[in-house]
């Protein structure tokens, strides 16, 4: 793969990454509470070397900190999740929240301007009437690009909660947003009432054992969406079947190996991000060790695992101490469902090709991403004599960690997301 | 032994980070302070079930008979052996926090015998029945609720 790297323009660490569903316009969000919208470049799209560059595009301050007066709690401004309305006219949509909020932003561009106003200057000075004596039609000149963002929706006061998900229906009219034990439904015009469709909070909070960690709707399917929780268990559910979700359709889990048994378990069991495949058929779960491909037709146990850093098991007590397990790693898929990749430490993310049954580890750094490099295969060695090339697991930087990727929707473009920059690798063009 | 160390290593390091994590800016987190408080339960529950093992092989000075605890081929622990810890125990809604916790005020009961804990070692005061919390009314704790019920309870305050 080749790469370029952006220049970090953006110091804050990036929390959300986001490919647009025609892939042109990726979207970051930071800690700061910062949007970053790149574009790609696409004059040269149809030439046979053609590379990829994406530029900035748009930036915006999406969410500002806030305070909860009654539970004296400061509202952090990180943007949590990213997601982009299917394009319907010429400006773009998103959704993007915090952990409370949750705003749909208009990115819209201006590139004419009117001019030839009768009754205002070109500097929007009035005119003195009596110098008025004829009458003309003002009309639009060129002006450099200028793109806008305005918040046109803000959707808040419905989580109690810190937000972990928002998913857009397949409907186009009505998203989900969840947070650690409920899942609210939106109509995108309606601000001032959500309906609640899941609500796993116990009576009595003594006796909470899971919380939900991710959501998401299916892909063609307006009715079905799906919840992960703490426990390593997905549900799916079908609105038609109640108002209220609590009971699941469909419940897919697989039994614990008792050998792996630690105190940890149940930590490293707990899911990070769940998402459906592009066909709809599947589902991908990402816990702290792997990446598990589910069928929804099969709920007694995935159709596929893959070890993300299997040599970590053996160190889940430093992991612990140092907060790395508490980590939440995403995952996504290609565009076509026969690849997905996730991220590691040491700025290492991985990729599983499910067809080939073949995995990679790539290693996202400055030095090893020279503009046209193709990335060298990294190599983890557990244990025993490391070879040559190879890196030990006690020289891994549990600092740099790569908890965001993307991939674009149709090519062989991804993004990744180190602490605070954004590297972008595409497929080697012959 | 190892287990039961380690058990008590872990317990300690969870719950300086449950106390961290109530400065953290944006308040509790609901699935992280779940998660370390299962992890306290499992550590919990084998350093209880370790003493238990190492009970039955000595004198369980926890039992409620007016009979010498100590063995003397028990070294360790000793203070824990010692029938006058046990009477401090239980004293009533006085809020004692367990030992191995960063403690707010002195704590030195007149009228007893205390040794200064070697640096490095957790003095672990079973059952740790509950944990002072901002002043509210502390409640005696079944055993078996222990921290995790305790913790839920401070996390029902978000």
């Amino acid at each position: 793969m080749s790469s370029n790297i952006l220049p970090p323009t953006f110091a804050d660490i990036i929390s959300t990454v986001e490919f647009n569903h025609t892939g042109e316009l990726l979207a970051t969000g930071d800690k700061g509470g910062r949007v970053v919208i790149f574009q790609q470049e696409i004059e040269n799209k149809n030439l046979p070397q053609f590379r990829s560059e994406y530029n900035v595009y748009s930036t915006f301050q999406s969410h500002e900190p806030e305070f909860d007066y009654l539970k004296s709690l400061e509202i952090e401004e990180k943007i949590n999740k990213i997601r982009w309305l299917p394009q319907k006219n010429a400006a773009q949509f998103l959704l993007s929240t915090n952990d409370k909020t949750i705003k749909l932003w208009k990115i819209s561009e201006r590139d004419k301007r009117p001019e030839g106003y009768n009754l205002k200057e070109e500097d929007g000075r009035y005119k003195d009437p009596n110098t008025i004596t004829s009458l003309r039609v003002p009309v639009l000149i060129p002006m450099d690009l200028m793109v806008e963002a305005s918040p046109r929706r803000v959707f808040a006061n419905a989580h109690t909660y810190h937000i972990n998900s928002i998913s857009v229906n397949s409907d186009d009219e009505t998203y989900l947003s969840a947070d650690d034990l409920r899942i609210n439904l939106w109509h995108l015009e309606i601000t001032d009432r959500s309906f609640n469709i899941v609500d796993i909070k116990p009576a009595n909070m003594e006796e909470l054992t899971e919380v939900i960690t991710a959501a998401e709707f299916h892909p063609h399917q307006c009715n079905t969406f799906v919840y992960s929780s703490s426990k390593g268990t997905l549900r799916l559910c079908d609105m038609r079947a109640s108002a209220l979700c609590d009971k699941h359709s469909k419940l897919f889990e697989e039994p614990e190996d008792p050998s792996n048994r630690s105190f940890f378990s149940e930590i490293i069991s707990s899911i990070s991000d769940v998402k459906f495949s592009h066909n709809g058929r599947y589902m991908m779960t990402r816990d702290y060790l792997s990446v598990k491909i589910w069928d929804l037709n099969m709920e007694n146990r995935p159709v596929e695992t893959y070890q993300v850093h299997e040599y970590l098991r053996s160190k889940l007590c430093s992991l612990y101490e140092n907060d790395c397990i508490f980590d939440k790693f995403e995952c996504c898929w290609n565009g076509n469902d026969s690849v997905v990749m996730t991220g590691s430490y040491n700025n290492f993310f991985r990729m599983f090709d499910r067809g080939q049954r073949r995995d990679v580890t790539l290693e996202a750094s400055r030095e090893n991403s020279k503009p046209m490099q193709v990335l060298k295969p990294r190599k983890v060695c557990a244990g025993g004599k490391r070879k040559k090339d190879e890196i030990s697991v006690d020289s891994l930087d549990f600092n740099k960690k790569i908890l965001h990727t993307a991939w674009h929707p149709q090519d062989n473009i991804i993004a990744v997301a180190t602490t605070n920059n954004l590297y972008i690798f595409q497929d080697k063009v012959n | 032994m190892e287990v039961n160390v380690e058990a008590r290593r872990i317990l300690a390091v969870s719950i300086s980070k449950l106390y961290a994590s109530r400065t953290q800016r944006g308040g509790l987190r609901l699935h992280r302070s779940l998660l370390l408080s299962m992890v306290m339960r499992s550590a919990r529950d084998i350093y209880h079930s370790s003493r238990e093992t190492e009970g039955q092989t000595s004198e369980e000075p926890m039992e409620t008979s007016s009979k010498e605890g100590c063995d003397s081929e028990i070294t360790e622990d000793k203070e824990n052996m010692s029938p006058t810890k046990q009477s401090r125990k239980r004293r009533g809604k006085a809020s004692a926090a367990p030992d191995f916790l960063p403690s707010k005020r002195a704590r030195l009961e007149p009228g007893e015998e205390r040794y200064a804990a070697p640096m490095g070692s957790w003095r672990f005061d079973p059952p740790p029945t509950h944990i002072a919390h901002q002043g509210a009314d502390l409640h005696q704790r079944s055993r078996d609720r222990g921290i995790t019920g305790t913790m839920v309870q401070a996390l029902r305050s978000i």
